[in-house]
């Protein structure tokens, strides 16, 4: 309990969590350390040596099945989900502020997309396009099985947004003569264009890791996870860390990115509110 | 309200609609189709009939694997609502600022975002026959001979799994823990509560809506997990998930659809219990 001295179960639950930090992080670190491992190092410790050999090994097809064209997939796949989710999410975010025919089921749909297991929604659309006589693409049912999983996060996070935001703000702009797209263009987005990075994050990171509801709905040519998760029957060698340290270095660069981006429009605009 | 304000609505919820549709609602409907289909080692074939599900619901390895993936649920969400409510209590009620609250939050949610297939590979060169803590554990005479179980083995799916959706407790908890009043803990201790009291009494009441909404994400992701069940087994486990899988990879639709119908029916038949005992509404 918060009190004005540190009690024993403050200093017992402050263990417990850096035990949880350590287990999440931990097997990370391994496989950072191991990609590193020598020409003639394998698997597991002790490290024979140090090269970065690995990592000039990632970009040799011969070695590990195709890496660059994956990622490509997956990259661009990640940026087509993420733009969508951010816009879709923040119209439908929108449309819920006011009543409307169909909202509780479309709400519990949206639900349902999150509690219905990945591989059901893999099934389900691999089928879809089956029956149809569609082929399956990366960029068309990939792409459509990636936003049920990243579309309920980013409708729960402008529900959050929403539901903090007072409609005094878009009240002052309509009583000054502001047109409703003056008004949400100058004065509702300005204010949500921090939790809107955080829905492109959710939107771009679930897709670019995105491994279950890729599984039937990739087509011919394979994304990223389903890359490395064919390497693990394989692959013997620590390219498979490389890879992994690659990859993990990637997400944190993107995550990193949409955190300084969030901080400097927080920055900015509490300068230019004179805060 | 003028025509327009009547319409927008709709208009803005319109991709929102349309694109669940046609990737959630009419899939799960062909997936019900299918399942009554016919189908031989080739194709399958539009028909009418019934052995799909008589074959998945009265078969003893149905049942075996069923039984398999609920105990994989029971042990996971029971340990990751143990670990997930003490990270959440501790970062909601003992930390102090919100800046490090939000800083030691991200902390726990960057791996969160980052690729599940690598952050289980990353168990190998820990737990693996020459793997850190068996070195360790034989180096320091507390074992004679490497562990066999640590990697490859029933013990491995469940450490993973709480290694993965530990998280999915975490964030919903911690969320309903941050909306608590503090004046009702200072009234309950002013009122004489011990901590053990105010616990079991104030906090763990308010914070049922986060327990079940978390609750409902980690029984439905791990009822439906067949990849880490498939890896962290090393194949020498089963669920209903990873069933379905090996019948997708055998062109065996329509029996895997027949095995999602069942699925989805008892995924929903748990959440509906959850929804039942406690009311989340208020915290969506």
């Amino acid at each position: 309990m918060p009190s004005e001295t540190r009690g024993f179960g403050f200093y017992v639950l402050a263990a417990f969590f850096v035990l949880f930090v350590l287990f999440l992080y931990g097997p990370l670190s391994t496989i950072l350390i191991l990609s590193f491992q020598g020409p003639d190092g394998g698997l597991t410790f002790p490290m024979n040596g140090v090269s970065t050999r690995w990592f000039a090994n990632l970009f040799e097809t011969q070695a590990v099945g195709d890496f660059g064209g994956s990622f490509t997939r997956s990259f661009l796949l990640g940026l087509m989900v993420m733009a969508t989710t951010v816009v879709v999410s923040l119209l439908g975010g929108l449309a819920f502020r006011r009543r409307f025919v169909g909202s509780t089921v479309l709400f519990y749909v949206t639900i349902a997309s999150l509690v219905v297991p990945s591989i059901l929604v893999s099934l389900g659309i691999g089928l879809l396009f089956q029956v149809t006589g569609f082929r399956p693409a990366w960029y068309s049912s990939g792409f459509g099985a990636h936003l049920t999983w990243t579309l309920p996060f980013g409708l729960l996070i402008m529900f959050a947004v929403f539901n903090r935001f007072s409609p005094a703000y878009e009240e002052a702009a309509r009583d000054l003569g502001a047109t409703p797209w003056q008004t949400f263009a100058h004065v509702v987005l300005p204010m949500i264009t921090p939790p809107l990075v955080g829905v492109g994050l959710f939107g771009f990171t679930l897709s670019y890791d995105e491994f279950a509801r890729t599984l039937m709905t990739s087509g011919s040519f394979n994304t990223l996870p389903l890359e490395i998760y064919g390497m693990t029957t394989n692959v013997t060698t620590p390219v498979l860390y490389a890879l992994g340290t690659v990859t993990t270095a990637f997400s944190f660069a993107i995550i990193l990115t949409a955190l300084i981006a969030i901080t400097i429009i927080n920055r900015r605009r509490l300068t230019a509110s004179g805060a | 309200m003028t025509f327009a304000h009547r319409v927008a609505p709709y208009l803005q919820a319109l991709p929102l609609t349309l694109i669940l549709g046609v990737f959630l609602v009419v899939p799960i409907a062909v997936i019900v189709m299918v399942s009554f289909w016919d189908y031989d080692s080739i194709r399958i074939y539009p028909d009418f009939v019934t052995f799909n599900y008589e074959e998945t619901l009265f078969s003893f390895v149905t049942w075996k694997t069923y039984l398999n993936t609920l105990k994989f649920t029971f042990i996971v969400w029971a340990i990751t609502l143990f670990v997930g409510f003490w990270v959440a209590y501790f970062l909601a009620f003992h930390v102090r600022t919100a800046t490090m609250q939000t800083v030691l939050f991200l902390v726990c949610t960057v791996p969160f975002l980052t690729s599940n297939i690598i952050r289980m590979i990353s168990w190998i060169p820990f737990l693996g026959r020459n793997g850190l803590l068996n070195t360790a554990l034989v180096d320091a005479g507390i074992v004679p001979a490497p562990l066999e179980f640590l990697l490859f083995s029933e013990f491995a799916v469940v450490l993973a799994m709480v290694h993965l959706y530990t998280l999915f407790m975490v964030t919903p908890i911690f969320n309903t823990l941050m909306r608590i009043d503090r004046a009702l803990i200072e009234a309950a201790r002013d009122a004489g509560a011990s901590g053990f009291q105010i616990l079991t009494n104030v906090i763990l009441p308010l914070a049922k809506p986060g327990i079940a909404i978390g609750s409902i994400f980690v029984v439905t992701l791990v009822m439906g997990d067949f990849i880490t069940v498939r890896f962290m087994s090393g194949g020498q486990s089963a669920s209903v998930g990873l069933m379905m899988a090996n019948q997708i990879s055998l062109l065996q639709y329509p029996a895997a659809a027949a095995n999602a119908v069942v699925l989805l029916v008892v995924v929903l038949m748990i959440v509906a219990a959850i929804v039942r005992v406690v009311d989340i509404r208020k915290e969506l």
